[in-house]
Formats: C-alpha cells, structure tokens, sequence
C-alpha cells in the first residue's frame, strides 16, 4: 500500500511535468492548428541553453534559468513562429508535420555535435531529502515540481481568463476570424502563444532535467508523452491537457512497477488507441465541429 | 506530348535495366534499395496522398511483411507463400487500424498510427521466441526464379525490378480507376464525395489496407535483400523516413514517391564528405523545402510549368486548411 502511494505521487509529480508540455502543444494547436512534433525537443533544448549559461558564460545559476529563458522564448517561440510556421500556414497539415519532424531532428544533432552526446547533470531546485506518509517515501523534489507546475497552471490560467490579453488569445484560438473584425491583432496573439509555449517548454526542462539529465535525446520520450497527455486529455482544453499528464505520469509508473518494464511504453499506448476509439474529443475535450 | 512522357519512361527503364552493370555491388545495393522503399512510399502515397489520410505505420508493415517472409522462407517456404501471407496479414491490420480514420480527424489518425508503429516495434523486439529480440534473425535466404538462385546482387536487382514494376502498374491501374476517382473525390472533400454516392467507409478503409499491402510487399523484398532484419529496421524513425519521401517528392502524384525515395536513399551517400554533419544538413534541407514548397518537389515543378504556360496550377482541397491565418 505504501508503495502504491509513493508510486501514485512520484507519478503524479513527473505527471505534471508532461503537463506543462502537453499544455503548451494544445495552446499552439488551439492558437493555429499546429501540431509541433518538435514538442519533445522543445523541453530538451532549454536545458543547454541553461548549461550554456551557467558554464560556457560562467553566469550563477538562477541567473542562467533566466538567461535560458530569454534565449528559448526567442528561438523557440518568435524565430519558430516567424521563420517556420508562418509561411506553411496557408498549406494545411502536413507540410507542417513534416518540417517539425525535421526541426526535432535538426535540434538533436545540434546538441549532440555542438554541445554534447553525453548526459549532463543538471542542478535541482529542490534537495533530494525525503520524508515519510502513511510508510511512504517522498522526495522534496516530488513536491516542489508538484508545486511550481501547479503555480504555473494556475497562473496561466488567470491570465488567460482574467486579462485583455488573455482573452484576446482565447477569442483568436476560437474565432480568427471573428477575433480579427472584433480588433484583436491575431497575428500578434498567435506569436504570444508560440512565446508561451516556449516558457512552458522551458520551465518543464528546468523541473524534469534534474530528474533526467539533459541528454540530446530525451525529447523523443518527453515529446511522446505529450502528445499522449494532450489526446487523452483532450486537444482543446488547457485543464484536458493537465489531466491527460497528470494520468500518463501515474499509469507509467504503475505499469513499469506492475507489468513487465519491456511493455513499460505499451500502457499509455494502449490507452491512446482505446481513448481514440470510444472518446476521440479526449477525457475532458469538447467535439470540435467538422467544416464542410 | 504522351509521346515524349512514353518517351521518358521507356528511356528511365532503360537506364534501370542498365544501372547494374556499371555499379559495383554496393551501387546495385543501393539501387535495389530504393526499389524497395518506392514500394512502401507508392503504398503510403495512396493512403495520404490520393485519400488523404496521414499514416505513421508504414514501417510497422514493412516490419510485418519482412518477419513474415524471414520466418516462412528460412522454414523452407516459398518466397511467393510469405508475401501473399505478409500482404494478406497487412492488408487486414491495415482494414482494423483503418477503422479509427472512420471516426477521428486527420492528426488523431497520426497518433493511432504512431502509437501502433511503437506497439509493434515492441513485439518485434520483446517476443523472441518468434522475432529473435534485439538479435534479429540472420540469414534470411534468397528466393530463386525458374531454378535460378537469385544469391546473386544483380539477380536479385532484377528480381526486385520485376516486382516494382508489377506493382508499379498495378498502383497506376488503380489510381486511374474509378476506385481512384473516388480516393482523390475524398482527399478533396470528403462531405461532397459522400454525398454524390461514394461509400467514404469503404474508400477509406481500403486506402488504408491497399497501402499498408504495399507495405508489406516492400518488406517482403526487404528482408531477402539485406538478408538480415531486426526490430531497429522498423522503428517511428524509419516511418518518418518513408513518410518524408512521399511528401518531399510530391504526395498525390503518381511519380512523387519515386522521387522522394530516390532523393531520401541517395543524399546520404552524396552528403558522405559532411559526415556528423549529414543528418544536420539533410533535417535543414527538410525544413527549408517545407517553408518554400510544401506540395513537394513535383508540386514545384508543375507550378513551374503551370507559370510558364500562365495558368493557374489545380487547387488542392488538402493543401487550403487554415489558411484563415
């Protein structure tokens, strides 16, 4: 029973992680119907940017974070946004598809050439000091990444709900069209929301690297379950999204603890297909309408 | 002007029949090779390209028809046995996977597929009593044609040839039909197509199962050729890697795939001198012709010859979405 609970809780803790991912690639579909399959790389790539900072430039480490920051809300959301998605948006899907396939690629053998194929610590927030409930073991590292994603959720949130901005970006999400005639600089709100996935991609590099280490490598996984969260959640809804990682962190747990850990990859797979099957707009999504 | 394109063709098979003899073995290697994935690109071509629905599990059935053909051929089967098995087999999960597509969007349908592709992967890899795990299984044999043992590379590059063209014609007998019509009626708008009497169900599952036959057939090829096949030979990556030929080709044209996979299998061996560099070069490329010409390289050309002649080029129904930003 214990284990159970530590399971669930460390799951629930790398969960809400894959949902600020997983957030971030519902907004850029909701804000443009783009599907970012560089979503993985995404969370991967600002963790060198951090690296780069605290040890190439020899800033002090929270100083870094920000610097990392900077850097990936440039790259990462307005270059990608401008130099990348815009002019493909006018083509539909797949073109789309294709180039952040490539772009995922690109950004892997950039980090691994340039900066290192080898896994790299990566300084944690929090200690790795432990305590005990009910007989179970959990880490201040499981809390704390609890809470800041919480904070981060919640903040994104109110500013989506309570401020001009925010609402603006909703309107643009909803009704491009309609948004645009109401006054709402769409192009502008589009670029915003490419700039907010990029923070969120950041701050889940920051949570999950310490976890982890920063490896080239790690934004197939990262990138995977993403998408996973973001189905199962639901594709159009924020809190969809939170729900689909908060559920694909604790079945990955419990399936690696309980089947075999060769199949670890097949539970949220399986729920995948079956959620697709019986629940296509996702646990919590509504159905989006079909255009003729 | 179908002069010169009979013209065109005749002179491409020649040169095919040709190639051989003035490679060594590993060009004809090469050559056979790109035979191959054009098979699996022709099949995924009919599935996105003429249907419009997007699959990520062409590498899944290679992977079916490669183990089919590796395991009945080593038991001493006949190599015709395993394809029309490793076809068949395809052609079915094909119709099962397809189903989603009846219900979901095209990007559901890519998630489906991929979680599939990984699903299989992991069979392949885990269940070694059938697959040989991570090992794979070695010495896969040749087929021989007529008491000809096809060992042989250039043999084998005929062999290959033959196939290719068979289904080369068959792919071009079935697009011109009236089954490709309504493939094309349902990329383009699928409400319109149902309502002028298309079974959209129908089409669209078949387009699926007829692609990932193609699939199967293309590792039924694969898996004599390199003789040797392990799980790594069909991961998402791989998948990627077909799906990249038929759209940086052209998808829903009939030579795009040809192409694509031309260009996907030869650039490595031309960017050899970049080395590390290779993939970097080759994912910026991708990136570059997505943002300049997303209907693919023949795309660009019939817009080149449209532009010449001063006439619109034919709109795409699938290449219109949200153009509202």
């Amino acid at each position: 029973m214990s284990d159970f609970l530590q399971l669930i809780i460390s799951g629930l803790s790398t969960g809400s992680i894959y949902a600020l991912a997983a957030i971030g690639f519902t907004l850029l579909w909701q804000a443009s119907q783009t599907i970012n399959f560089a979503q993985g790389e995404f969370v991967m790539v600002p963790a060198f940017f951090i690296l780069i900072g605290s040890r190439v430039l020899g800033l002090p480490f929270p100083i870094a974070i920000g610097f990392g920051l900077a850097v990936a809300v440039f790259t990462l959301g307005f270059v990608f946004k401008r130099l990348v998605i815009q002019p493909m948006l006018p083509h539909g899907h797949l073109p789309i598809v294709m180039a952040t396939i490539a772009l995922a690629i690109l950004m892997r053998e950039l980090v691994k050439e340039f900066y290192s194929a080898e896994a790299q610590t990566f300084p944690a927030l929090f200690s790795e000091q432990t305590f005990d409930v009910f007989g179970a073991v959990i880490s201040h590292q499981d809390i704390g990444n609890l809470a800041v994603s919480a904070v981060a959720i919640i903040a994104l949130q109110l500013f989506l709900g309570r401020t001009r901005t925010g609402r603006s970006m909703q309107a643009t999400a909803q009704n491009p069209g309609v948004a645009e005639i109401l006054g709402v600089n769409v192009q502008r709100m589009v670029l915003y929301t490419f700039m907010i996935n990029a923070a969120l991609a950041t701050l889940a590099s920051v949570l999950i690297s310490p976890i982890y280490l920063a490896k080239f490598s790690n934004g197939e996984p990262i990138g995977l379950v993403a998408f996973l969260a973001a189905i199962v959640g639901g594709f159009n809804q924020v809190r969809g999204a939170l729900v689909g990682g908060l559920l694909i962190g604790v079945i990955d747990n419990l399936s690696a603890a309980y089947l075999s850990s060769e199949y670890r990859i097949a539970g949220p797979m399986i729920l995948l297909i079956v959620i697709i099957l019986l629940r296509p707009q996702g646990l919590l999504g509504t159905s989006e309408g079909r255009t003729v | 002007m179908k002069q010169l394109k009979i013209l065109g063709l005749v002179a491409i098979l020649a040169g095919l029949i040709i190639a051989p003899f003035t490679q060594a073995t590993y060009g004809t290697y090469v050559l056979s090779s790109w035979l191959v994935f054009t098979v699996a690109a022709m099949g995924l071509n009919l599935t996105l390209g003429y249907a419009g629905q997007i699959s990520l599990a062409q590498a899944a059935f290679m992977g079916i028809g490669a183990y089919s053909t590796a395991l009945m051929t080593m038991a001493g089967l006949p190599w015709i046995a395993s394809v029309v098995v490793g076809m068949g087999l395809c052609f079915v999960v094909g119709l099962i996977l397809g189903y989603p597509a009846l219900r979901v969007q095209n990007h559901f349908l890519a998630f489906v597929t991929l979680a599939f592709t990984t699903l299989a992967f992991l069979v392949m890899r885990n269940e070694e009593w059938l697959t040989g795990g991570i090992y794979g299984l070695v010495g896969v044999p040749r087929p021989s044609v007529a008491g000809l043992s096809l060992m042989d590379g250039t043999r084998y590059y005929f062999f290959t040839l033959g196939v290719f063209i068979l289904a080369s014609l068959s792919f071009w007998w079935l697009v011109n039909s009236p089954w490709g019509r309504a493939f094309k009626g349902l990329r383009e708008n699928p409400i319109r197509a149902n309502s002028l009497g298309v079974d959209t169900r129908l089409v669209t599952l078949l387009a699926f199962a007829i692609g990932a036959a193609y699939g199967g057939l293309s590792g039924a090829l694969m898996a004599p050729l390199v003789q040797y096949i392990d799980p790594m030979s069909f991961t998402l990556i791989i998948s990627l890697k077909i799906l990249l030929m038929v759209v940086v080709g052209g998808s829903g044209y009939f030579f795009g795939p040809f192409l694509g996979a031309g260009l996907v299998i030869m650039l490595p061996e031309f960017l050899r001198f970049a080395e590390a560099y290779y993939l970097m070069i080759y994912a910026a490329l991708v990136v570059f012709l997505m943002v300049v010409c997303p209907s693919g390289l023949l795309g660009l050309l019939s817009r080149g010859i449209a532009a010449i002649r001063s006439r619109e080029p034919a709109e795409r129904g699938d290449l219109k979405e949200g153009a509202q930003l």
